[in-house]
Parts: structure tokens; sequence; C-alpha cells
């Protein structure tokens, strides 16, 4: 898709996910590590350690497919 | 007990820690740089309105999708589960996908062909400039209530999960969506909508998950649930999980409607006029670049339609199955939002239906996570916001603007208009926002609107696009007559409630049943009426309907691609899927 330039939206979905799950992750860290007073519903499950990783994990492989330096070569390999 | 659940009673449900600050200022940050990014994207008219024609079927199918899934849609239809049961998925099954792959595989062609700007643009060519006006002018009104129910929706998410200020969440957020619509138009409208469909999910699909694990999966859902509400004595407790089995009598579900309604109103009128008709979604697929991405896009849409169930109806069931008062541990009961927002319900502590899907964000998301749950519903409200204000915006600029007001309007001015009118869309929705808090939840008030606009809509585009012998006169008046119809009828029914027995054929009909009979009447009488007229009055010459109505619209055939690249295969996949839900949750 010509997205106006080398920026491809799965970029920035990449990068969005990917931010995203590595703060989640490395929260889900802290609290395996140091649990709160006051704990959520399933808090054994540490949701946010597996799901923060399942998210960084997809956010970092769209943020490298699509990385902007991969779409110029793309651009310039069509043109 | 449950600790996250323990401040019910207080005035928020959580509170922010820094880390999900950090993940909401980002978020924010992020939407802002994409539409500074395309700004330079958006120069010409063909730009800035349709997104330069050039998205591909993925991009355009998820924002096709996404600017449907806004915050109102997680709210209202999580609200409505916990309200009708099971019944609400009939809107993301029946009431969705024989409309988008309608739209894909019949109607898209035309649009396509005739290169219209918008849905009303597309009654100009048909009909003339009558039936245009009516279109243009309602749908414009239409889609600036839509977006103040998208504000409202988002006020509560962050009233009760936050207790910020409503005022303020509603200035923020409706300034930055006007900020990234006016800079990049639709694409970067289109953009964000794409990053707001997997932010959704990255957000939402914890609660399903660990709601299934925490209810013992499905059947322990189903047993907790009937165990619940027959303790609540709430009538047909069955009725909840069941899709079409209490479907045959008015009385025995709780939505009080019968398979008439569904499958008729909902089915084939409501859900066809949405999905084909309503520029807000068809704007997107305009903007695929060629007629198989066009195609493609609505198809896609429908394959994740399907699944929107399980992040929006599952948790409302799961509200029902395990949310209960931290202190009393009696089952907690949600109630009409009216209720809840009075002065005696905000000191009971009352939640509305539409709360329960922060309820159960708040149940299961510490911090981290729960950031990413209210950037979800953030996200849900802005692409609900973004897809009303850039339609407006294109239907306000070509189809009033250049077409009633200034009809030699340059390129340049209307792209200006178009930047003016995204401000102006966001600053008159702000004042509808309050409107909607008299209804008794959101999606009530939302299918009303859709009853009086998008039902006799489709009578008028499927006739045109189907029928050559429908006349100018004839649509203009259908139009008008079914769009009459059905305000005439909402106001009949609030003057005099016992009236619902005419016009949902029971009294024990509730509102959303009253909106589908309402919408299945005055789609009727809009095509009764525009067949009548069309034959009283003069057809417009064959050559003048030339593209734009069936068997005058030379319809490209589908290049020679593989299977797997058809949108007619694609169209079959997800048909039967379709069939095999109904199915399972029969």
């Amino acid at each position: 898709m010509k997205s106006g330039g080398s920026l491809s939206i799965w970029f920035f979905t990449g990068l969005c996910l990917g931010v995203n799950g590595a703060l989640i992750f490395a929260r889900g860290i802290y609290e395996a590590i140091y649990p709160p007073a006051e704990k959520v519903v399933l808090y054994d499950l540490h949701a946010n350690i597996w799901w923060g990783a399942v998210l960084l994990v997809l956010g970092t492989i769209y943020a490298l497919r699509f990385s902007p330096a991969r779409e110029r070569a793309r651009n310039a390999g069509k043109s | 007990m449950i600790p996250a659940l323990l401040v019910l009673s207080s005035s928020t449900l959580v509170h922010l820690s820094p880390v999900d600050l950090v993940i909401i200022v980002f978020y924010f940050a992020l939407v802002l740089a994409i539409g500074l990014y395309l700004k330079g994207q958006a120069n010409t008219g063909e730009d800035f309105f349709m997104a330069g024609r050039e998205m591909t079927a993925w991009v355009a199918g998820l924002a096709f999708l996404s600017a449907n899934l806004g915050s109102l849609e997680l709210m209202g239809w999580a609200g409505n589960s916990y309200k009708y049961g099971i019944l609400a998925a009939h809107w993301y099954w029946i009431g969705a996908i024989p409309a988008m792959l309608f739209l894909a595989l019949v109607m898209m062609p035309f649009y396509h062909i005739c290169k219209t700007h918008s849905v009303p643009g597309y009654l100009k060519l048909r009909y003339g400039q009558g039936a245009q006006a009516i279109s243009s002018v309602s749908f414009a009104f239409m889609t600036v209530l839509m977006s103040g129910i998208n504000m409202y929706a988002m006020a509560v998410v962050m009233r009760v999960v936050l207790g910020w200020d409503i005022n303020f969440s509603i200035l923020v957020s409706s300034l930055t969506v006007a900020a990234y619509v006016a800079l990049g138009g639709l694409r970067s409208a289109i953009f964000n909508e794409v990053l707001q469909f997997f932010l959704i999910w990255a957000g939402a699909l914890l609660i399903p998950i660990l709601g299934l694990i925490e209810a013992g999966g499905w059947s322990g859902l189903q047993a907790k649930i009937l165990q619940n509400l027959t303790e609540l004595n709430v009538p047909n407790p069955g009725s909840y999980t069941h899709l079409w089995s209490t479907l045959g009598n008015f009385s025995d579900n709780p939505m009080g409607i019968n398979w008439v309604g569904i499958v008729f109103g909902l089915g084939a009128v409501i859900s066809m006029g949405y999905w084909t008709t309503d520029f807000l979604v068809v704007q997107r697929v305009l903007s695929a670049k060629d007629l198989r991405s066009a195609k493609l896009a609505p198809i896609i849409g429908a394959a994740f339609k399907m699944m929107v169930p399980l992040i929006v109806i599952l948790p409302g069931l799961l509200g029902i199955a395990l949310l209960r008062d931290p202190h009393t541990g009696n089952l907690l009961r949600l109630v009409p939002a009216n209720v809840a927002w009075s002065a005696e319900g905000q000191a009971q502590g009352l939640h509305g239906y539409d709360e329960v899907l922060p309820l159960m964000l708040a149940r299961y998301c510490g911090p981290g996570l729960l950031g990413l749950g209210i950037t979800a519903l953030i996200a849900g409200f802005m692409s609900g916001m973004a897809g009303n204000v850039s339609a407006f915006t294109t239907v306000w600029t070509y189809d009033i603007y250049a077409t009633l007001i200034n009809k030699n309007a340059s390129d340049d001015a209307k792209v200006r208009m178009g930047r003016w009118c995204t401000v102006l869309g966001v600053i008159v929705s702000i004042g509808t926002a309050y409107l909607v808090m008299r209804a008794q939840s959101i999606m009530d008030y939302v299918q009303a609107l859709f009853s009086f606009f998008i039902a006799p809509l489709f009578g008028t585009v499927i006739l045109g696009m189907l029928w050559k012998r429908a006349t100018p006169a004839g649509g203009w008046a259908g139009l008008l007559a079914g769009t009459l119809s059905s305000i005439g009828m909402y106001t009949w029914v609030k003057v005099d409630p016992s009236a619902v027995r005419y016009v949902a054929l029971s009294m024990q009909a509730q509102d959303q049943a009253q909106n589908m009979f309402r919408a299945l009447w005055c789609c009727l009488i809009c095509v009764i009426v525009t067949v009548v007229v069309s034959y009283m009055t003069r057809p417009k010459p064959d050559s003048e309907l030339k593209d734009l109505v069936y068997g005058l619209a030379p319809i490209p055939k589908d290049e020679h691609v593989s299977m797997f690249h058809s949108p007619a295969f694609w169209g079959v996949v997800v048909a039967i899927v379709f069939v095999i839900l109904q199915i399972i949750f029969w």
C-alpha cells in the first residue's frame, strides 16, 4: 500500500503493540517479585506477564517486518 | 473477596498507576504523530476525502470494521448482552454478516464503477438532487448525533473507572480526533482505525479469556447464569444463552421479539441498510485501490466481525454470571442508565447496563493491563468518532456545500471546507453527547436513529441499483415517506405506549424489538411509495442510468486470480462459518 512515504501503518501498529507489551510485561515481572496488597481476580495467573510477552513479540515482528528501512528498500525495488 | 470490586461503592473503580498513564499518553502521542505525518498526503480532494483511493483490501477491511467498533459498540453491546442475553449476538451475526457479504459481492461493483464520493452522491446520480438532499441532510444529522453517543460512552468509562471529569475527557479526546482527522483527512482516520482495531483486541480479549477460566468454561457460564437469574426471579432465565430457540414467541425471551423481527427487521432491513448504505462504513471500502480489493474488504471485515462477540457479548454474559456486590455478597444487578445516573442511583452506588465492560475490566486487569484496557476503550471512542466525523465532512462538503451552497467550489476550497468542517462537526457533536443519557441503554438509542434514517435509505438505494424503472420522483417520495413514517411510529409509541402492540406486534416488545419492527415497516413503506410513484411518473432514459443500475452497468469480471485470492471463495467460507455459529449457539 502506498502509505505516504516510507512508514507503513503496520509499522505503527507493531510499534504500538511492542511498546505496550514491553511496559505490561515489565510491570508483570515487577508484580511477581513484589506482589501488590490489593490483587485482581485470578492474579495468580499473572496475565500481565504472558499477555505482555505476546504483545511484545507480535509488535516486534511487525515493527521489524515493516520497518522504514525495509519499506524504503521495497519501494526502491518496485520503482 | 474480590479486591478490585471492593471500590464499587466508592466514586471510582480503580486508580491508574504510572505505567497505565504512560500507556494512555503514548497512545495519544502516536495518533497525533500519525496525523502530522500524513498531513502532507492530504492536499487534494481525492486525497483528503477518499484517501487517494489506494488502500489495500486489508487496510480498507479493518478500517471498515473499526469505524463501526467504537466504544459505543463495545460498551453498548456489552450492556445489551447483560440486558438481553446472547440475543444481542444477533446484531453481530445475522445483523451483519449477510449484509457485509451482500455489499461485497453485489453492491460494491455499482459504487466502484460510478466513482461516487458518497452514498448521497450515488443518489444524486441515480435519482437527482431531491433524494440526495434528504439523504445528505439526514445523514449529516445522524452522524453528529452518533458522534455525541460515542462521547457519552467515553465519558461513562472515564467517570466509572477513573472518576475523571466528564468535560475533561470529552474535550481532550474529541480535540485529538479533530486534530488528526483535520490534518490527514480520511487517510489519517483509516490509519488510526487500523491501529485502534489492534489495540481494541489487545485490550479487550483478556476479559473473555480470564472470565471463561473463572466461570469454568462455556458450560459453567451457562449454569451460573441460569442459577443467578433464577435466584433473581428473572423470567425465562434459560433464554439468556440461546440464540434462536426462544424466538418462537414474543414472551419467551428477554427482548420481547420473535424470529420475524430478527430475520426481517434486523437481518433484511436494519443490517442491510447500515452495512450497505451508511456512508460511515461504506466510505472506507470506497477508498480501496481496485474493485477486487473493494470486494474483499467487506469480506475481511465480516470475518473479524463474527469474532467480535468474544470481546463484547461474552463480557456481558460473564457480568450476569460473576458480578457480585463486594459488601453483601449478593448478586450485583445492573440497572438502566437513567436509574444509575439519578441522584438516588448515585447515592446507592448503582451501575448502568453499559458499565458492565468497565466493571469486568476492573475485575481482571491490574496495572499495565488496565492502562491497555482503558486505551482500548479510548481507541474505540476515537475510531467511532473519527468515522462519523470524516463521513460527515465528506457528505457536507460534496453533497451539501458543493451541491447546494457553492456549486463552483474548487478542489482547494473543498479541502479547506473539509478541514473546517471536521472541527465544526466535533464541536456540534459535543453538544449532542448529553442527549443520550435519556435512553435506557446506548444501543437502544442508536437503533432508533438507524430506523429513522438508514432503514428507508436502504429501500431507496437497493431499488435504484436493481430496478431501472424507479424514477427520481419515486426515489425522493419513497425516502421521505419512509423517514417520516419511522419518526411518526416512534412518536406514536412515545405518546401512547399501548401503540406498541401495533408497531411491534406485541405489548412485550422492548426498545430493540420496537426498533426492528419500525425499521421493517418504514422500509416497506419506502419501497411501496417508490414503486407507486415511479409507475405514475416518467422514468429516466437508459442513457442517463449507465453505470448506475443493474443491467446497464458493465460489471468488470474478476481478474484471473487463484481461488485463495477470489472474493467469492472467501465469501463462501465466511458464510459457512456464520451458519455453523448459528447452529452451535441455537
